[in-house]
């Protein structure tokens, strides 16, 4: 099988910290695949640097078979022209209206007539269900049109990888179940493949095909949705089951009770 | 080092290393703009739009200010002319002033509160909601499309302002010493005439305006491009931008006027 | 705001700009006397120029016709050389003299021009031979006061120079 993104052996940090220890990660072409895990824990560094916003120092991150690593500004801008992301809060430009969104990426890399950009852009807007929004600006939106204004935009070209930041992030559930269903229509429809990077398990599993867990920068469990859902793993079975406490503690790593709250004699 | 003196004199050192760090860092940030400046200049559209946003909407405040500061001078300079029976030098000194420091220097210092903070809070803005990262992602770079129009619109728009400061100042000055206060209007103009110099005084004064609009922008954009993605942040870079620039000018000004008392040839 | 709106405030902004400077150019700073390609050089040396300043006005008959250019002590002859840019519409016989004035009593100084009578005109590079250098105050007073005394107060017209 052929593999859209394909990562081995990455190690990844910020400054002295590693962020992400040892991926194997791969995506193979035409699926859906979903990255879970606490906020924090390292799942959008993983996808910023499958756009190549962020150069691994150790390991390698191949896109369409092509190592990014080793590219320079220019050739990592060719590439991503094949890649459409969506961003977590849809990153719509404020000063352009929806129209000018989508066609933004039409008007800066092709020399298609006015006429026709204007279909496409229609196309594109009609597909995620918003083409008598196309006058507006952004800030007149909802935040469930905003992400899928943002989605047309992604789409806008016909990338063959879509990149999702925490597509449910902050909406309602109608709206949630109207993105899940987009993404993974778009998907089939382009002949796409997507990577979603998400914490909310339930919506997710509906649509994907695959899911790697991520927890402290590791992968430590992936499966497909039926697998994980059956999974006996303790870690997972919390993150599933949405538990407070389990194998990730409730409580953030500290001084003891005694110590904070006990009497001062404990410290001397 | 040992006490309050050492603690003192490390403070003094820290900060003086960080200022020139940051010159260091503008001025290579500005090599960047210049680098990614093809796009602006073949698609003029961009940057004709950033001279909408920081040249016209900064005219009314320029032209309003230079007609008082003009005032102010007039009226300044016959109080203090007239004691000495010159009161007809009056336009001379309005202009030369005018011409020389407070045409270049107040219209950048404005130009800086009013178009320099907008640039940041924008270009900050758009960093802090993911615009900038979203259109790297659409593989359209950010320095190309949205930093480097914004310098030129600045740097095309300032020499204009100061111009406009400028010749407004003369004719503020003229309605208070030719139209109120009755000095002739021929000594006025014959005066002014006979003392300024077009290289000397005018071209010299474009060139500090020039000068200062490269500052003011670079530093804007600077500010703006580098700011924390937060709100805080974007705050902070736009005083800092008020802040800085306003230091810049002056100490521009400075050395350029140095230097050009000196004499160019 | 739309292209069209947006693109006409623009032009006329930079039109506005445009005509700022020129008026600046032409109505204050007289454009058109001090092309630099439209004037000629000429040097002329004075035993002393009070207080001549670069850029000071030459004037002829009292109108405007050049600067001075630079000022400079010649170790040769030890007195001051100044160099004149003179507006090449104008053409002075090269048995002009130069004289080193004040306009009003505390006024600027300037270079007064006053034609010869040859029939050759100066050209660039051209030195000014006759030439009369500043009047210095305390001179003229020291001078005043000297053919006072000497002439008992009795005889003013004795006094070679226009004392004040």
């Amino acid at each position: 099988m052929i593999h859209q993104v394909e990562i081995r052996d990455l190690n990844f940090g910020y400054g002295d910290q590693l962020v992400l220890k040892g991926i194997h990660l791969t995506v193979p072409k035409g699926s859906l695949v979903a990255i879970m895990g606490l906020s924090g824990c390292g799942k959008t560094t993983l996808l910023r640097l499958m756009g190549g916003q962020l150069l691994a120092r150790q390991g390698s991150v191949r896109v369409a078979g092509q190592e990014l690593n080793h590219m320079n500004e220019a050739q990592l801008y060719a590439m991503r022209r094949q890649v459409g992301m969506l961003f977590q809060f849809g990153a719509l430009f404020t000063d352009l209206s929806v129209f000018d969104n989508v066609a933004f990426q039409m008007r800066e890399h092709t020399r298609l007539p006015e006429s026709m950009i204007r279909d496409l852009t229609l196309m594109k807007l009609n597909a995620v269900g918003l083409r008598g929004v196309q006058s507006l600006m952004p800030a007149e939106l909802s935040g469930g049109m905003a992400r899928r204004v943002a989605m047309a935009r992604a789409t806008a070209l016909d990338p063959a990888l879509i990149l999702y930041d925490e597509p449910f992030t902050g909406l309602d559930p109608i709206s949630m179940g109207a993105i899940g269903r987009l993404i993974r229509q778009l998907n089939d429809a382009l002949g796409a493949t997507s990577v979603l990077v998400t914490h909310d398990v339930q919506e997710s599993m509906k649509i994907v095909d695959y899911i790697y867990f991520v927890s402290d920068g590791v992968i430590v469990a992936q499966g497909t949705p039926e697998e994980i859902h059956a999974s006996a793993l303790p870690f997972v079975h919390q993150f599933v089951w949405g538990e407070a406490d389990g194998p990730l503690p409730f409580h953030y790593p500290g001084p003891t009770l005694k110590m904070d709250f006990g009497d001062e004699r404990g410290q001397a | 080092m040992r006490g309050a003196w050492g603690q003192g004199l490390r403070n003094v050192g820290d900060t003086t290393l960080r200022i020139v760090e940051r010159i260091g860092a503008v001025v290579l940030f500005l090599g960047q703009i210049l680098r990614h400046s093809g796009t602006s200049f073949r698609r003029f559209s961009l940057v004709i739009r950033e001279i909408y946003f920081a040249g016209v909407q900064s005219l009314i405040i320029i032209l309003v200010s230079g007609l008082f500061v003009g005032m102010v001078l007039g009226l300044q300079g016959f109080e203090t002319l007239q004691s000495y029976g010159s009161s007809e030098s009056v336009g001379v000194l309005v202009a030369l002033s005018l011409m020389r420091e407070l045409g270049p220097v107040v219209s950048a210092l404005l130009f800086a509160s009013r178009a320099g903070s907008a640039i940041t809070a924008e270009i900050g803005l758009m960093k802090a909601t993911e615009q900038l990262s979203a259109m790297e992602m659409m593989a359209v770079n950010p320095l190309a499309r949205v930093v480097a129009p914004r310098f030129w619109g600045g740097v095309i728009s300032l020499p204009l302002l100061a111009a406009l400061f400028t010749a407004l100042g003369i004719m503020g000055g003229f309605l208070v010493t030719v139209i109120m206060l009755k000095v002739d209007s021929g000594a006025f103009w014959s005066q002014m005439q006979a003392a300024v110099d077009f290289r000397h005084d005018i071209l010299n004064g474009m060139i500090k305006s020039l000068v200062f609009g490269v500052a003011v922008a670079a530093i804007a954009t600077f500010e703006g491009y580098e700011a924390p993605p937060t709100a805080e942040g974007v705050s902070g870079a736009t005083t800092r931008t008020v802040v800085s620039s306003s230091l810049a000018i002056l100490a521009l000004d400075l050395l350029l006027t140095a230097f050009m008392m000196k004499g160019w040839n | 705001m739309n292209r069209a709106t947006l693109n006409l405030w623009v032009g006329f902004f930079v039109l506005l700009g445009f005509v700022a400077f020129l008026m600046l150019a032409f109505k204050v700073g007289n454009l058109s006397l001090d092309g630099s390609g439209g004037t000629y050089e000429v040097v002329a040396h004075f035993d002393n120029i009070g207080q001549l300043k670069e850029r000071a006005p030459v004037r002829s008959a009292g109108v405007l016709v050049g600067r001075v250019h630079s000022v400079r002590f010649d170790t040769l002859h030890y007195n001051a050389e100044v160099q004149m840019a003179l507006d090449s519409q104008y053409h002075f016989p090269v048995d002009s003299s130069a004289s080193v004035l004040t306009s009003g009593i505390l006024g600027e100084q300037y270079v007064g021009l006053d034609a010869g009578g040859d029939d050759k005109m100066l050209k660039n590079g051209d030195e000014i031979k006759l030439t009369q250098g500043a009047m210095v105050l305390e001179r003229l007073i020291g001078q005043f006061l000297f053919n006072k005394a000497q002439d008992g107060g009795a005889d003013k017209t004795s006094t070679d120079k226009g004392a004040p």
